[in-house]
């Protein structure tokens, strides 16, 4: 029996291969691990944040915690406004983010869901440091001197109850020290000092919701101070003046009375959000749902439907072009079509930025071609045709530089077809064109798919031709992507869009692995 | 196709002949004609990016070399020039190096994940090269890597698929007797790879090197996300050249650049006779 075998170190001979096998695989990963290491942290991580960054919306919940804590509670598919506790963690909120100079940048997140939003945070922020909050305050004064002390909110943050019973107090405490620490610097003495009028009223609206359980916890305190701060207080609080923050807003701009600015803000409140995807699609969500944007607003669809189109158009004619060249150079003698293969190659390994360029003198108004064109008569000197900054301009410099791969991957198919298939069709008295119809076409399809599919993959995410020569007609999606992170720095939804971009590049990517194998990619 | 039989009737000659100097003549026109273009008219004298009268008279008073002239004494192209010749050899070295191990890894005959392995490796030149330089972008702005730098990472990774595409097409010829041939005399592996392995694969991982350098000498997405004005390429500059005020001095660059693209080019195919020679096989 095998089991028997034995190693001349008396080792069982199964278990000496099985361990020289281990010892083979973990040799291979050892080399493999350090550019598998170095892919993950320089290409693969970048993209997963690009992913990550297409749903996160911290920025939200960051800037405002006070208001879209309190926003949870607010109906927002009603008619009503939100309720003053919601202004008032709102000043508080804002009083902080003009601060730190971050209301602005909110406003330009909130505008790519609300447009106009962003000039109501721009607005408000020079205001929100004249609103009036004494209102909560002198309340909390008249009922007990205590409460003007610092200890008293030294004792409340101690107690037991802080912060779970007191989240928007918590909020307001922090908010204000983080605003002490910028206005003065980071060593500033917060201990001789009460907070402002704002996390008393945030204390307030805490109050508001304690339940009867917790108020005997707090008036029956073993602790002196506390008992103090909070025995009759739930009494006194019913008597407090009434806060007009909600007011005070609407004065500074009617924006905070619009009941659309609300919902998306509540809409927008938790940290990972949708609505980057749904923008690139050019839908929105309201409070009826998801919807269409209005007719001309919607552009991506289109975007994506034309870069589709466009690069299985530029597929067709690399496949119109590269198939009778392929031929060619499959069927000539080696040594010729070694020296034609220059003329392909040549091409292939010419700067991209040359072969554009090239085209881009080629094609313009007064380039070459349209003057060769006036100077045959083929057109008047006024009807110089437009050739390029539109669809032509891309398709034609496209196909030139896509052209070899395409015509690569079909030559290495056709070498393999052995012309006697050909020969045989012919001698059992098939014609030239039937015997290449039944014969030799139906063997290079597999070129023509490998050779599509990778076209067609490199042609969808193309960037610099497009660019260069596409003028605003002839542009694809990578262009929108680009335009987002450069000029319009909405970097959430190209994020978005290029996470689309990147999963349909993925599926035809395992398609042609299917199909071709990666392992067969050749290079020239 | 490959030769006309003399049988054939005159439907077939007018064919055979329509085709091969009308449809493949037009076509490998449409393919040479625009490099060959720029190679004249970057010696115009004029500043423009059409052929003058005296150019088509062949007046020598037509041509110039004030476009090369200005593209050597011009800081803005030097500046590029020499970024992309330190950049270039960097990404080159780093994506060389880890290549050609990973390479020799994946051609082990026992390889767990082999395929996704793989799927990963090549992936860089699958993406989209606007989602590798955005992703590349929000990240290394997250972890505040710039400059120089994070041009070279990225050139790197985006030229390791043509290492390891290239160095594994050399190793798939590879004869294992070879190494157990060494072995058996008693050669250490490690001067085995060194006596055996590496003078056979050289010329792929030359190859390989050639690719890398070429893709990181020619991307420019990737160097307008992650780059400045001050570690702007030739491809960068071009590009800004060609979307703004486009000058002839481009041509010039552009010639230029179609000269070194020869270079490689021959180069390369050296080195894969060489291959094919030392490998045993006639070179085609």
């Amino acid at each position: 029996m095998a089991s028997d075998l034995t190693t001349h170190d008396g080792q069982p001979l199964h278990k000496s291969l099985a361990k020289a096998l281990r010892r083979e695989k973990l040799r291979a990963l050892v080399l493999i691990a350090p550019l598998l290491l170095f892919v993950l942290i320089t290409f693969v991580s970048p993209i997963a944040d690009m992913l990550f960054r297409s749903v996160e919306n911290s920025i939200v919940p960051k800037t405002l915690p006070g208001t879209t804590r309190t926003l949870q509670s607010w109906d927002a598919l009603g008619e009503e406004l939100p309720g003053e506790e919601v202004y008032a963690s709102l000043a508080d909120d804002m009083m902080l983010a003009q601060e730190l100079k971050i209301h602005t940048r909110l406003g330009s997140r909130l505008n790519y869901d609300q447009p106009g939003i962003a000039s109501v945070f721009r607005k408000s922020g020079r205001q929100v440091k004249k609103i009036d909050s004494s209102a909560h305050l002198d309340g909390f004064i008249q009922s007990n001197e205590i409460w003007t002390k610092p200890e008293s909110w030294a004792n409340l943050r101690k107690n037991g109850l802080w912060p779970g019973a007191f989240p928007a107090s918590s909020t307001a405490w922090s908010n204000w020290v983080r605003f002490m620490k910028s206005d003065e610097g980071d060593d500033v003495d917060l201990s001789e000092k009460t907070p402002s009028g704002l996390a008393y009223s945030a204390l307030y609206f805490d109050l508001q919701k304690l339940s009867d359980e917790q108020w005997r916890q707090l008036t029956d305190s073993d602790n002196e101070t506390t008992r103090a701060m909070f025995n009759g207080l739930r009494e006194a609080s019913a008597q407090f003046p009434a806060a007009n923050y909600k007011e005070q807003f609407l004065d500074m701009h009617d924006g905070w009375g619009k009941l659309d600015n609300w919902r998306t803000l509540h809409r927008l409140s938790p940290p990972i959000v949708d609505s980057y995807y749904w923008a690139s699609v050019d839908r929105e969500r309201t409070s009826d749902g998801v919807v269409h944007k209005p007719e001309n607003e919607r552009i991506y669809v289109k975007l994506f439907v034309r870069t589709i189109l466009m690069s299985a158009l530029i597929t067709l004619m690399c496949i119109l072009l590269g198939y009778p060249i392929a031929y060619l150079l499959a069927t000539l003698p080696t040594r010729t079509s070694n020296l034609l293969m220059i003329l392909v190659l040549l091409p292939f390994w010419t700067s991209l930025l040359v072969r554009t360029s090239a085209w881009k003198v080629l094609l313009q108004q007064q380039g070459v071609i349209n003057n060769i064109l006036v100077w045959l008569g083929v057109v008047g000197d006024d009807g110089r045709l437009a050739l390029i900054n539109n669809m032509t301009g891309t398709v034609i410099t496209m196909t030139h530089i896509l052209l070899p791969f395409m015509i690569l991957p079909l030559f290495s198919v056709m070498k393999t077809i052995s012309p006697s298939y050909v020969r045989a069709a012919k001698s059992m008295g098939a014609s030239d064109w039937t015997s290449f119809r039944r014969v030799y076409f139906p063997n290079t399809i597999p070129g023509i798919g490998a050779g599509s599919i990778l076209v067609f993959i490199l042609s969808i995410g193309y960037y610099i031709t497009p660019e260069l020569v596409g003028g605003t007609k002839g542009v694809f999606i990578s262009n929108r992507i680009a335009y987002h992170i450069s000029s319009s720095l909405n970097w959430g939804l190209a994020a978005a869009l290029g996470s689309i971009l990147l999963v349909a590049v993925l599926i035809l990517y395992w398609a042609y692995d299917r199909i071709v194998g990666i392992d067969n990619v050749k290079l020239g | 196709m490959s030769a006309l039989p003399p049988y054939a009737s005159t439907g077939q000659r007018i064919w055979h002949y329509t085709f091969r100097y009308g449809i493949c003549g037009a076509i490998f026109f449409y393919l040479i004609m625009p490099i060959l273009v720029i190679i004249p008219l970057s010696f115009n004298a004029q500043d423009f990016f059409t052929f003058t009268e005296k150019m088509l008279k062949l007046d020598p008073e037509g041509y110039s070399t004030k476009h090369y002239k200005d593209f050597f004494t011009n800081s803005d192209w030097q500046l590029a020039l020499k970024n992309s010749f330190r950049i270039a050899p960097m990404a080159t070295l780093l994506a060389t190096a880890f290549g050609t191990l990973a390479a020799i890894g994946l051609s082990q005959p026992h390889v767990p994940f082999r395929r996704a392995i793989m799927a990963i490796l090549i992936s860089p030149m699958i993406v989209p090269l606007i989602i590798s330089a955005a992703g590349m972008y929000f990240f290394y702005t997250r972890i505040n890597l710039q400059g120089y730098w994070s041009i070279v990472l990225a050139h790197a990774v985006l030229g390791t698929p043509f290492v390891i595409i290239t160095v594994t097409a050399t190793l798939v010829g590879f004869d294992k007797s070879l190494t157990r041939a060494a072995a058996s005399l008693g050669a250490t592996p490690i001067r085995t790879f060194f006596k055996v392995q590496m003078p056979l694969i050289i010329p792929g991982v030359v190859s390989g090197a050639l690719f890398a350098f070429i893709t990181s000498f020619d991307e420019v997405v990737a160097v307008l996300f992650l780059g400045s004005a001050k570690t702007k390429t030739l491809p960068w500059q071009m590009f800004t050249g060609l979307r703004e005020q486009i000058s002839p001095t481009i041509l010039a660059v552009a010639t230029l650049m179609i000269a070194i693209s020869i270079m490689l080019l021959t180069v390369l195919e050296l080195l894969r006779r060489r291959s094919e020679r030392l490998r045993g096989i006639t070179p085609t």
